[in-house]
């Protein structure tokens, strides 16, 4: 987005106005939809200021945030779609993508920022950085930097939930990139077997790092639901509500049916694949901007409000510029906070060690 | 000598075996249009072609499988982890078949693969990408285990690697990729399984490998200049083979022990050489063996605490003057 998006909007309305006439989307009231363009802002914004972190330097001439910084830019309708449906016994997981997914569920964004400069007031006390984020008491349960190792986890997420007998799915978020791992088809195959309520969604950004699908996968990636009798399905994902519209009916039949399905969703990613990326040997940046031109998540959710009189140009504009506030206030916060300290690198580690006086277990725990 | 970096004498070390031996080849995520994560197989696409430098799918257990099964039939495939730290999801690959294969076939099949990649902590990657499981690789008797610390030693250890007819895993460091050194233009090879003596001294032996050889070297540095301690350092280069020689010749000259491993302490790499050093020349020690490793936690995230739980220059001078006190 551009300072004044209003001056600049290219986009149309989303292409297909249907999406917005289903239950799920028609049933918002104005305030809702609004909430929905505000999360995506938001989102766009915090990235766009972690970025400026990233390449910058703090008062003391080091780097504000080390490691890896994958960001999310271009792919917001997703997570906010998704989130935007989740109930309380709804739960996500995600890999090291992870920023966007944050925000959605409601995680505090000072948190958030303060984890990227790993500084103990970080929503991990700055012991997981970027690709680690966390909040269980949301229902977000990260955050994980093994490509595909979350998969898993949300089959086991959705096992809970039905264990526990309680009305809910999994959302367990993936790339393009990460169906290949065996860990993913091990999965797949349990939440069928079982009919656990876990949704398998693929975020297909069209690359896994420098690779692009076609030279990463062999057929059809949601297709493969089908070796495992799993439903499937396909869908834009820079339409937020086409993306509700999607998910929504398979949440439902999760809720209702207990049944697993895999869901692709089509997207693209503006940035490298982490800001460390030149990006310059696998796509051209017509492409980007292309997209970017043509599809761009927010761009095309503003124009869709404003065609429905939801709110005004300027009104979109204040939430832009709040957004931005929120985010340079979240990094305002970041440089001010403390770091851990080495004492810090041996807490919360084992349940035992952060509770003594109920330790059961005897022995030496850590070593030197 | 010309001086490369670290990164660009595994290029070559690569280049002249492909060049060298046409069943050698180069396979991995992003090694060959992206020209590698780190840029270690940079122009080998271009110059080979894709037959010989092939990117894989994000799916280690399949193509470190893959790798380990053209091995049987003769292929001598060099394989590029990412990182080590995704060893895990190929584990069963590497170990049960790498490592066993040979034996269960009562040594009727070879297993000439080459697992190479950076394994190392120090860039803030957190405490998934930032494993050194060079003692759990070790632990399996049928591999071998190279972490070069020089980019001269990583040239011609990686040489050796590949016309190794056993199962090598070699054990980079992204650290280190940017590093330069003196590598002569002229072909050589270094064996496996041979120590080397980086610094010589009288005081102190430290007994290390991969980074903290240069983190070590700084602090020898260190204590020379400001308390005038003479420190011997040695670099065991191949963890599996073991040159124990080399150490504990060392060891009756210094009288002195310091183990430095960017490591954690359970069962690591130096718990092996304590054992070895106090078994075999208990009467040289003037002082217990002491041992300065990675601090005992997950990798942390926040920069400049990781820095801290880390071997570095100043806690391993303290280490040393904790052991001379
Ligand atoms: C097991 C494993 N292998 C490799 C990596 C390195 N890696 C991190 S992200 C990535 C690409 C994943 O692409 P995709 O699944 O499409 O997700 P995207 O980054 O596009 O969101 C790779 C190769 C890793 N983190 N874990
Ligand atoms: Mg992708």
């Amino acid at each position: 987005m551009s300072k004044k998006p209003s001056a600049t909007i290219e986009q149309k309305p989303a292409a297909n106005a249907a999406h917005g006439q289903a239950p799920v989307n028609a049933s918002l009231s104005k305030g809702q939809k609004i909430e929905l363009f505000r999360q995506m802002v938001r989102i766009r914004r915090f990235e766009e200021r972690s970025h400026r972190a990233y390449t910058g330097k703090n008062a003391n001439g080091g780097s504000n945030i080390g490691g890896f910084l994958h960001l999310y830019n271009g792919q917001e309708a997703i997570a906010v779609g998704c989130c935007s449906l989740m109930g309380a016994h709804d739960h996500v997981i995600t890999a090291y993508r992870d920023h966007g997914h944050a925000i959605a569920v409601g995680m505090d964004t000072k948190a958030l920022m303060a984890e990227l400069y790993g500084k103990v007031t970080g929503c991990s006390k700055g012991k997981g950085g970027s690709m680690h984020f966390f909040a269980p008491a949301r229902n977000y349960w990260g955050g994980h930097g093994i490509v595909g190792g979350q998969i898993p986890l949300g089959v086991g997420l959705a096992y809970g939930v039905k264990y526990k007998g309680n009305k809910g799915s999994a959302m367990a978020f993936m790339g393009d990139g990460a169906v290949n791992q065996g860990a993913v088809h091990e999965a797949y195959n349990l939440a069928a077997l079982w009919n656990l309520p876990c949704i398998f969604v693929i975020e297909n950004n069209g690359y896994s790092m420098g690779t692009s699908q076609a030279r990463s996968s062999a057929g059809e990636l949601a297709k493969r639901a089908e070796g495992y009798g799993m439903a499937w399905g396909m869908c834009d994902g820079h339409d937020v509500y086409e993306v509700r519209a999607t998910m929504d009916k398979f949440i439902r039949r999760a809720h209702e049916e207990s049944k697993p399905a895999v869901v692709e969703i089509r997207t693209y990613r503006y940035r490298g694949h982490s800001v460390a990326d030149p990006d310059n040997t696998y796509r051209t940046k017509t492409e980007i901007e292309d997209y970017r031109r043509t599809k761009d998540p927010i761009q095309v959710f503003q124009a869709t409000l404003l065609a429905e009189d939801v709110f005004t140009a300027e009104a979109a504009e204040q939430i832009d510029e709040a957004a931005r506030a929120e985010a340079e206030a979240a990094a305002e916060f970041a440089d001010a906070s403390p770091y851990p300290t080495v004492e810090d690198i041996q807490k919360d580690v084992y349940w035992e060690s952060d509770n003594p006086t109920e330790r059961k277990s005897e022995g030496r725990l850590f070593f030197n | 000598m010309p001086l490369i970096e670290y990164r660009e004498a595994i290029r070559n070390a690569l280049a002249e075996e492909l060049t060298r031996d046409p069943n050698v080849v180069v396979m991995g995520e992003e090694v060959g249009q992206f020209q590698g994560a780190y840029k270690v197989t940079k122009g080998l696409l271009e110059k080979f072609g894709p037959t010989r430098i092939a990117d894989t799918p994000i799916s280690e257990a399949g193509f470190i499988g893959m790798g380990i099964g053209a091995s049987m039939l003769g292929v001598r495939p060099v394989m590029e982890l990412m990182f080590w730290s995704f060893y895990s999801v190929a584990f069963d690959q590497i170990l049960n078949n790498a490592a066993n294969v040979r034996y269960m076939s009562g040594g009727q099949i070879n297993c000439p693969i080459v697992i190479r990649g950076p394994a190392n902590g120090g860039t803030n990657v957190g405490a998934t990408h930032s494993h050194t499981p060079e003692n759990i690789l070790a632990a399996h008797p049928g591999v071998k285990v190279v972490v070069p610390s020089t980019a001269y030693d990583a040239k011609g250890l990686l040489k050796s690697a590949i016309r190794d007819n056993d199962p090598v895993f070699f054990l980079e460091n992204t650290i280190l990729y940017g590093e330069k050194g003196e590598v002569p233009d002229e072909e050589y090879v270094i064996p496996l399984g041979k120590a080397d003596v980086k610094r010589e001294g009288r005081d102190l032996t430290i007994v290390t490998y991969g980074r903290p050889v240069i983190q070590s070297l700084a602090a020898a540095e260190l204590l020379a200049k400001e308390h005038d301690i003479s420190v011997e350092v040695v670099d065991l280069r191949t963890i599996r083979p073991l040159d124990i020689d080399t150490v504990l010749a060392s060891v009756r000259k210094t009288h002195r022990v310091l183990v430095v491993e960017e490591q954690k302490p359970f069962c690591g790499v130096g718990a092996q050489l304590t054992y070895m050093i106090q078994a075999e020349a208990f009467d040289d020690l003037d002082a217990p063996i002491a041992r300065l490793c990675t601090i005992d936690a997950p990798a942390i995230y926040s920069p400049p605490v990781e820095a801290e739980q880390l071997p570095n220059p100043q806690r391993i001078l303290k280490a040393a003057l904790a052991l001379l006190d």
